[in-house]
């Protein structure tokens, strides 16, 4: 059965690393659904978060795949429910529309945060899941939203030892 | 060049080019203690290294320039990586201020070798190189081995640093050696001291773990059936009153059929090809089954494992050896000679002394093989030769048997023959090759005449590409498309080489033309005209389950 999975993954920061990753998804014929990545609470490993809806079997060979990757540390994959994921989004509206419109009402209704104000332009932020920042972009889209981007997802899975733990592990 | 020197490396199979010329200038320097082999092609440099590393267990290393020396080495790093055979391929690049400008000779060779290496990495500085060689070579030999690719750049080349090498011993993110799991070899030993009908498959694990002798003990004490993948061939002694066969496609019919009758079936060291499955859905499902593979990605990727053992094959056996009973189990060994009988009578007398006028290539094979006592280095091409030879070449050597299993490369054969003599200067080597497969890398005869390898060329000439023509025969209403092939005058081209030849097309003929050919001093060209549309027989069809095995 199909299912969202949230993929971990700690690498070492090597060049060419991602594109590792990336064609285990390709040869599979797998799309990826989001995926992010950054420096992590270590210093010289990265973490990828990669959203992938698969089934289970599928995932478990896809995550066994990329820990076998030389510059990878470690891979996991947790389903939506053990992990606490959220995404940030940006709007782009024109700043007449708090003038002529009630956008200032919905910013403040979706607890979201007003970054930068221009003379024709206003930066709208909001943080939260993919329903939530879709609802705001309707909602604000009846005057018109000139940009909108989403960050993809940042998974922390709830049970997990420290990566410190693992990277304790792994030098023993 | 000292870095090379270093890791002991005294063979390299190469071909120069613009974006590699420093390293060949430096390499005139080491004329002595290196010996460079200058092939035709570059795919025929990794096929040689890589017919070097599997008979000889070292690391098999090749040079290539950049842009198109580069990339014909990726069908030979395809070949490697799923045959895991380690092999390290130093590849010059353009000077680093010129990546990405579409320079002459550019390629993106990291990007493109990237699905088919275990790693790789580009220098860009003098200084990198020694630390981006010796973790090159650590990567290559150790766990699951595979192909390395290291690119260097022009600049990086030339540029002059104090050199220190410290060979790589331990790479934080990469664990080759697997922490065998107690308790999982203890419910291994449990459900074969209880199994009625055990069974052990071997692969080419056995080999890389170099465990030849730690499966002999192990089977010999517990008195299991053991049978073999296509590269496993030669692990476990053909001869042994144990050793029932050949899996797969065109392998035995014991072993296929009574895949799907034993109780707990063993495998080492090999990774469930679907040549060897058939139908995964009808594949062994009465068993419970036991996996060891130094692979962690391998274990329950096709087949499900009742018990995992992530390790390397001759550690597990070791351990595994001392917790299992001493035991013997005829009744289920005659099992497998019963149905090898059956397939003695209905497949082999015919094939190994036909009753047609045609020479037949199985029982070119099968004299062969009583020529050489089952001891030569048999390195095969792609096809029905390849077929006949797994089946009817008796291998007792060690590491005697390369072929390219997992990628199917037509064109390996030749190449990877010049690999294993260079590899192998003492053994006789014999590379038995179609005449389609031939004509892939032929161009590598005038490495044999430059290099004066010593190699053994037995081709089956049947003027078709003979594996694709059976399956048109069988599945495709023998709608031959393309592949009836016009060959040359294989034996004249030989000459041209000032390599010796004979074409030969009577059965009486056969013996004295092997004995010349293994007779023969410096390299050798036997052609032999088989019946243009043998089959090869028994065969798992694609579907099928491996106990629906035909034998006609």
């Amino acid at each position: 059965m199909e299912t969202v999975y949230n993929i971990s993954v700690f690498t070492e920061n090597s060049i060419g690393i991602l594109n590792r990753i990336t064609i285990i998804f390709t040869r599979r014929h797998l799309n990826i659904e989001s995926i992010t990545a950054s420096e992590s609470e270590v210093k010289g490993v990265y973490r990828y978060t990669i959203v992938l809806k698969t089934d289970l079997d599928q995932v478990k060979k896809v995550v066994t795949q990329i820990e076998k990757q030389v510059e990878v540390l470690k891979a996991f994959f947790h389903s939506d429910d053990q992990v606490v994921h959220q995404e940030i989004a940006l709007y782009k509206i024109a700043t007449e529309s708090f003038v002529n419109g009630s956008t200032e009402k919905i910013v403040r209704e979706h607890h979201a945060r007003i970054l930068t104000v221009d003379k024709e332009f206003t930066i709208i932020e909001k943080t939260g899941q993919p329903e939530e920042l879709q609802e705001l972009f309707n909602e604000l889209d009846t005057y018109g939203v000139l940009e909108f981007v989403r960050s993809g997802r940042v998974a922390i899975s709830k049970p997990m030892k420290t990566l410190e733990t693992y990277l304790k592990e792994l030098e023993a | 060049m000292q870095s090379l020197v270093q890791e002991k490396v005294e063979t390299i199979f190469g071909y120069p080019g613009g974006a590699i010329m420093p390293i060949y200038d430096a390499l005139y320097d080491f004329r002595d203690s290196v010996n460079h082999v200058l092939v035709r092609h570059e795919q025929g440099a990794i096929h040689a290294a890589q017919g070097f590393a599997r008979t000889s267990g070292k690391v098999g290393v090749c040079f290539a320039t950049s842009g198109p020396g580069a990339t014909n080495l990726i069908t030979g790093l395809a070949d490697a990586m799923i045959d895991s055979t380690p092999v390290v391929c130093i590849t010059g690049q353009v000077a680093s201020h010129l990546l990405g400008t579409d320079a002459f000779q550019e390629t993106d060779v990291i990007g493109i070798s990237m699905p088919v290496t275990k790693w790789n990495i580009q220098v860009t500085r003098a200084e990198d190189i020694s630390g981006a060689i010796a973790r090159a070579f650590y990567i290559a030999r150790s766990g699951r081995p595979g192909p390395v690719l290291v690119d260097i750049t022009k600049d990086a080349q030339f540029g002059m640093v104090d050199f220190s090498y410290e060979p790589c011993t331990k790479i934080r993110s990469y664990q080759p050696t697997p922490v065998l799991d107690e308790q999982s070899l203890q419910e291994a030993a449990v459900l074969i001291n209880q199994a009625k009908k055990p069974y052990i498959l071997v692969g080419q694990g056995i080999f890389l773990s170099n465990a030849e002798k730690e499966i002999l003990d192990f089977a010999e004490k517990t008195g299991i059936p053991v049978a073999s993948t296509l590269l496993g061939l030669g692990s476990f002694p053909s001869d042994h009153p144990l050793y029932v066969g050949y899996l797969g496609m065109h392998g035995n019919y014991a072993p296929n059929v009574l895949t799907n009758e034993c109780d707990v079936l063993i495998a080492i060291g090999m990774r469930f090809d679907d040549r060897v499955t058939g139908d995964v859905s009808r594949y062994a499902k009465q068993a419970k089954v036991i996996h060891i593979d130094i692979d962690k990605a391998e274990l329950n990727k096709i087949i499900k494992a009742e018990v995992a053992i992530h390790a390397d094959a001759k550690d597990a056996l070791l351990k595994l050896s001392a917790l299992v009973n001493q035991n013997e189990h005829p009744q289920w060994l005659q099992q497998f000679r019963d149905l090898e009988a059956v397939e003695k009578s209905e497949v082999v007398d015919e094939a190994v002394h036909p009753s047609s006028d045609q020479l037949k290539m199985a029982e070119v094979v099968n004299l062969l093989s009583e020529k050489t006592d089952g001891k030569a280095i048999i390195v095969t091409d792609v096809g029905q030769h390849q077929m006949i030879s797994s089946r009817y070449y008796k291998y007792r050597g060690h590491r005697n048997n390369v072929t390219s299993g997992g990628l199917g490369t037509m064109g390996f054969g030749l190449p990877a023959a010049i690999g294993a003599k260079l590899g192998n200067p003492e053994q006789t080597v014999v590379a038995i090759i179609g005449d389609g497969g031939f004509q892939m890398t032929i161009q590598e005869l005038g490495t044999i005449l430059q290099s004066k390898v010593d190699i053994k060329i037995l081709i089956l000439n049947n003027n078709f590409l003979g594996m694709v023509r059976q399956w048109q025969q069988l599945f495709f209403d023998r709608r031959y498309s393309f592949t009836e092939i016009v060959n040359p005058n294989f034996t004249a081209i030989a000459k041209g080489y000032s390599i010796d030849a004979l074409k030969i097309e009577e059965r009486n003929q056969l013996d004295d033309a092997l004995t010349t050919m293994l007779n023969s001093k410096g390299a050798f060209l036997l052609e032999v005209v088989v019946e243009q549309e043998e089959n090869v027989f028994p065969m798992v069809e694609t579907g099928a389950s491996v106990s629906e095995i035909r034998l006609n």
